[in-house]
Formats: C-alpha cells, structure tokens, sequence
C-alpha cells in the first residue's frame, strides 16, 4: 500500500504558509515564461508550441556563460554580481535571438502564404522538436549540473514559514520584469502599436504600424523575458537538460490560460496560481499527482470562464 | 495543373528512390549475418544508450562488446555479430525494436533489457519467439517471478538488493528516521516496496515523484518537516540529481541513499561534487577491481576507463551467449537450453541459474558505493542475511 496517496491534511496545513511561498517562487517563473505565450497570441491569436524551447536554449547559455566565466559553489559577492549579470545577458540574448529567428524562419512566410492557423500550429510543435532533440542531440540527453551561483539562506522567518534568498530574488524580479512589461506596452509608441496590431491588424496598418515589425518586437520581448526566466531557473534549480522547457512550456502555457491568454496580468494570476495550487497538491498526496491538480483546476476554471479568470484582452487597450 | 503533377511526380520518384535505398541497406546488414558460413550467430543488444540515464548502460554494452571481439579474435570460424538497439531506457520504444529482432531470423539471442520497465515490456514478444534473453542489469524482482520461460539474468534481483539495502541502512548507517521517496516505475517502486518492508516503521514518511519532474520543493517540505536521518531513492539519475542539490540547496543534511539506478558516473556530475558527496549507492554489481581474470584490465585497456556499473556483467552476459554459440548451438531453441544449463565462473560471479531465470542467491553479491570527490567509489560489501 502506497501512503503517499493519502491526503495528507496535517502536512499541508501544518506548513501553509511555507507551500504558499514555495508555490509562488515556482509559479513566477511559469508567470515569466507565460508571458511570451501571452504577447503571442495576444497579437496573432497563434500559439507559440516553440517559445518552450526559447527558454531552454536561455538555460544554456547561462550554462555555457557560466562555464566560461569559471562559475564555482558559492562565489564571492563580485562574482555573483558578475554571473548574475552575464547570465542575464546571456540567457536575453540566446532566447530572444531564438524567438526571433522562429518568427523569420517559420511564421513569417506562412502569413505571407496565408496559411490556415492548423498549419501554424504543427508548425511551432515542430520547430519545438527540431530545437529540443538538435539539443538532445549535441549536448547530449543528461541532466547537466550548474554551479550554485546563490547559496540559499533563510532571509526571513514568520512563524514556522522560512522564506530564501533565491524565492525573494525569484518573485521580485518576476514582478519587476511584469511591472516594466505592463508599462512598455501601455505607455510607450511601440506598445501602442502593439495594441494597435492586436486590435486590429489591417487598420493599425492603414494608420502606418509596420505590422511585420511589431510582431518582431512581441517574439524579441518574449524571448528576453524566457531568457530572463532561464536565469532564475538556473539560480534556483541548478541544473538543465534538452527536453527541460517541453513540461515548463506546458505549465506556462496552462498558466496563460488559465488567467486568460492575451492578457499580461491574467499570465501573472494564472502562472501564480498553477505554482501554489502544484504545491499545494503534491503535499497534499504525492509529487507525482500535481499535474493532475494543475489540469483539474483548469478545466474547472475554463468550465466556468471559457476565457480564462481575467479574459482575453492585450487588445482591449487595458492590457 | 501540368507544373503541379510533374512535381507530385517527381515527390513520389524521391519517396521510391529513399525506400529503396533504406531497403537495401537493410538487405546488405542481413545477408552478411546469414550468407557468411564462417557466420555463426547474430545476438541483439538493447538498452539506453543515449537518454539522461544512459551513463548505468553503457559499462555493460562496453563489457559486452569486449567478450565479443575477444570471442571473434579467438575464433575465427565462429564470428559473432553484436547489434546494438539504443531505446533511451523507454519502454515504448523497446517494443518495436522486440518485435523487429523477433521478425529477423538471423538474431538467435538477445542481451538485455538494461532497465526493468523496458524488460518487462518486451518479455511476452521475445519469448514467443523463442527468443532467449540474457539481463545483465534488469532487477525488479517482478520479472523472474511472471513464468517467463525465456529470461536470465546474471545480475541479484530487488528482493535481494532491498534486503541489502535495509541491512545496511539498519547497521552501518544505524538509521532512526527514513523518508522513502520513489519514482512509480517498475523498478522504482518495486525495490522501495522491499525497502519498506524491510524496514517497517523505520519508515517515517515517504514521497513518489514523476519521470521529468524539475522542481521538489513539495518534496524537499515533506523530507524538512519528516527530520529523517537518512533519504531512501529508488529511481534514476534523470530525477535524483535534480532533487538531491534542491535538497542539500535547501538545507537538508540527511544521508543520501540510493540504489543501483544511481550508480551511473552523470548522477555525481548532475547533482554537483558537494551536493553528491557523501551520497550511497548500493549495487549487486561487483567494484571492477574485484571482477575475475583479467577482465578489469582488459576492459581498462580497451576503453580507456576502468568498467563502472555492471561492466563485469555484461561482459557475463555476452560470454553465456559466446561460449554457446562456440559450443555449437545455432537455433534460437538451442540457445535457450544452452543458457539454462549454464554452470561456469563468470568474471562478477559464478553463473547458474535456478527455475524461475534468477542467477543462483547464494552467489549474488551487494556492495555498497560512496560518492568521494564526484567519483562513485566502492565502499564495503553488504553481507546478505
């Protein structure tokens, strides 16, 4: 007999506070990575099967970053300054060059053809695998180890709930990089267009936005903050391997869902939400039932708002 | 209209012509299987290797290699063909590569599989074929006890490692507390079921992660709020690496125990030096230094590398198989029977199996490795009780 499939209660709400937190330091990246799922089909109503991999060739730049600049367990402050900044660099670059490079290779000719969304759609889940198994094939299928580049410390303690280092970097800098994303597309001339082109792609055109370059602009946005996301992935987990953004990609693109895809604040809700309810549900049974719980939830949500908790709107001007 | 025909033309001319060719290289493989009379047997080999646990497999298709190119060099009207079959250590795709080795007539033995999910899987298709297979690595104890007709292994089973295992997390490690975490796969959870038995309430609380899981944070609050003193994982590299440097990360001391999926050199360089260091993976695989002969040497000589996990029974596994195909044996009938009256020295233990396809108990040895500097060193052997 299994214990582990028993409902653990006294688990769960004997540390609540201490799965919420770790839930939501886990739900910030699928927040991140969500995000280019969202700006995505905000503008071309296309899902980006592809922008998984975009985050997985981010965790190995870091890696290789890394490597080169002689990364070791616990550097000195310099070091860590220098690492966090360079694998910043890093991981922006190679996703957002990987997201862009999808968009001219692939979805740039297809709306040229005017090809139907069916064809879009196979098209991006094989890019997905073309990238995944080209890194499978190079870096071979392992696990790969990076260096600890931020020891974990307990910074605060409230009641039984111990809150790390790495969670608040994770969760600050997520909301940070949503904050300046919130007002990248609602203050600034290119993000008018980009609400322009989402509302409606041939007036925004009549009105002078070169559609072609704002759709750039959403992968290069996507990508860097995937790349973003790489790095607090390589901080907090240390490691990576070829096939690591297929199960995250998946995650975030529920999260999108789930807050209602399009919309930037509905990918936050949403990536949030998935991380505590995962935690939450793997304490509760066991750790191989919290993709059961993530998936319930959402089709319970979609039952009740079929356009997920906060709707679809990168469009409605209200982002 | 005639532009697109003479290109749907020319598509199905291309498809043809790379049939063909894929056809003919398949040919040209077969007939020098069957067409050489100083031929005499094909044996398929399968098992990961490549896919995130690939590193436990490969020493053993290394070591099987090695008796073979011994075996042709010594005979040279008796040559032995080793194909290999990699199937990442999945299941789905060992299936069809079973029911395409059965389909070749030219196979007449098989080695294999290396994990025991992959094993499980293609037990019914080889032996409906008469096939006999040969395990160097496959331990779940459920595979000798399913009345299969066709399957050996030289390697102790879980029922033998896990009480190892709990002899040894008792008295070496004198262990109070004990978080079982497993990863619900055939062997995964087979061998924390004898685990747990064995160790009854020593076990305080326990968890079961899944294949490709990236984050433990759940796990590592169980294993926190447990206290135990020592962490029992049954499973492979692709997860323990991961959640062993979350673990030590995050604070948590207890002693790291794993079995023989973790002895695999990439579980070390997965999880880091310092989170690795110190960490215990029982095997019933002999340390290579202690193999027989000269086949630790030879092996070193041949690779370059001294042979790791199940190198020594591998090279067992090809040497059964070899010393039938020497002794006559071509049909794949005669090769079953020559297998199941084996009873030689091997180079990990002396090879005789009882009914059920088990390598006899009182022969099989457990040893018990360390993690020291990133490197998976032996330890001490466990006496089985």
């Amino acid at each position: 007999m299994y214990k582990g499939d028993f409902v653990n209660f006294d688990e769960l709400f004997g540390h609540l506070g201490q799965h919420t937190v770790d839930g939501l330091a886990k739900g910030s990246i699928y927040a991140l990575v969500a995000l280019g799922y969202t700006l995505v089909y905000g503008v071309l109503r296309l899902i980006n099967f592809a922008h998984s991999e975009v985050f997985m060739v981010g965790t190995f730049a870091v890696l290789g970053v890394w490597g080169l600049l002689g990364a070791t367990d616990g550097p000195s402050l310099g070091m860590i300054l220098l690492l966090v900044l360079a694998g910043l660099a890093a991981g922006a670059l190679a996703s957002g060059a990987t997201a862009v490079a999808v968009e001219l290779v692939a979805y740039r000719r297809l709306r040229r053809m005017n090809a139907p969304p069916l064809i879009f759609l196979i098209t991006a889940i094989g890019l997905s695998l073309v990238i995944s198994e080209a890194f499978g094939v190079w870096q071979g299928r392992i696990v790969k180890g990076m260096p600890t580049v931020i020891v974990q410390e307990v910074w605060l303690t409230i009641g039984n709930t111990r809150i790390t280092n790495t969670q608040v970097i994770t969760v600050v800098a997520a909301l940070l990089m949503m904050a300046a994303l919130d007002q990248f597309i609602n203050r600034t001339r290119y993000g008018r267009g980009v609400r322009a082109v989402a509302q409606n792609p041939d007036t925004a055109a009549l009105m002078g936005v070169n559609k072609d370059r704002v759709i750039l602009l959403i992968f290069l946005v996507g990508g860097v903050l995937a790349g973003a996301a790489a790095l607090l992935y390589s901080i907090r987990y240390g490691n990576t391997r070829f096939n690591v953004g297929f199960l995250l990609g998946l995650k975030a693109f529920t999260a999108a869902v789930l807050g209602g895809i399009g919309n930037l604040r509905g990918a936050l809700l949403g990536g949030l939400l998935l991380g505590v309810v995962e935690v939450y549900a793997a304490t509760l049974t066991s750790s191989n039932w919290e993709d059961v719980a993530a998936f319930v939830i959402l089709v319970v949500v979609l039952l009740f708002r079929p356009t997920g908790l906060l709707g679809e709107s990168l469009g409605r001007a209200r982002a | 209209m005639r532009r697109k025909n003479v290109r749907a033309v020319g598509t199905a001319a291309v498809a043809v012509v790379a049939m063909l060719a894929a056809a003919g290289c398949q040919d040209s493989g077969g007939s020098t299987a069957g067409g050489d009379d100083k031929q005499c047997g094909k044996i398929a080999i399968f098992g990961a290797f490549t896919g995130p646990n690939a590193g436990l497999v490969i020493p053993s298709l290394n070591g099987a290699k090695l008796a073979v190119k011994e075996h042709n060099a010594a005979n040279p009207d008796c040559q032995v063909t080793l194909q290999e079959f990699d199937t990442q250590g999945n299941a789905d795709q060992a299936t069809p590569i079973a029911s395409q080795v059965a389909q070749d007539s030219s196979f007449t033995s098989v080695i294999g599989g290396h994990f025991s999910a992959e094993t499980k899987a293609t037990m019914g298709t080889y032996e409906a074929a008469g096939l006999v297979m040969v395990s160097p690595s496959a331990t779940a104890a459920e595979l000798t006890t399913l009345g299969n007709k066709s399957f050996f292994r030289v390697v102790g089973n879980d029922s033998t490692q896990g009480g190892a295992a709990v002899t040894y997390i008792r008295d070496v490690l004198a262990a109070k507390k004990v978080f079982a975490i497993d990863d619900g796969q055939t062997y995964g959870a087979g061998i924390i079921n004898e685990v747990k038995k064995g160790l009854g309430p020593l076990v305080v609380a326990e968890d079961r992660v899944q294949t490709d899981q990236q984050n433990f944070d759940a796990t590592i609050s169980k294993i926190k709020s447990a206290n135990p003193d020592v962490i029992a994982y049954a499973g492979y590299t692709n997860e323990a690496a991961p959640l062993l440097k979350q673990a030590r990360a995050a604070g948590v001391t207890a002693k790291f125990l794993g079995f023989d999926g973790l002895y695999d050199p990439q579980f070390p360089a997965g999880a880091g030096q310092s989170a690795a260091e110190g960490a215990i993976v029982t095997c019933p695989c002999l340390p290579a230094d202690k193999a027989g002969g000269t086949f630790s040497a030879d092996y070193e000589k041949e690779y370059g590398i001294p042979p790791g996990s199940y190198g020594a029974e591998g090279y067992d596994g090809a040497k059964i198989l070899l010393d039938g195909y020497a002794a006559g044996k071509r049909s794949r009938a005669e090769m079953i029977e020559w297998v199941r009256g084996y009873d030689k020295q091997g180079v990990s233990k002396y090879l005789k199996f009882d009914a059920s396809g088990d390598v006899d108990r009182s022969r099989v040895v457990i040893w018990a490795y360390e993690v020291k500097g990133g490197q998976i060193v032996a330890q001490q052997e466990i006496k089985l009780s």
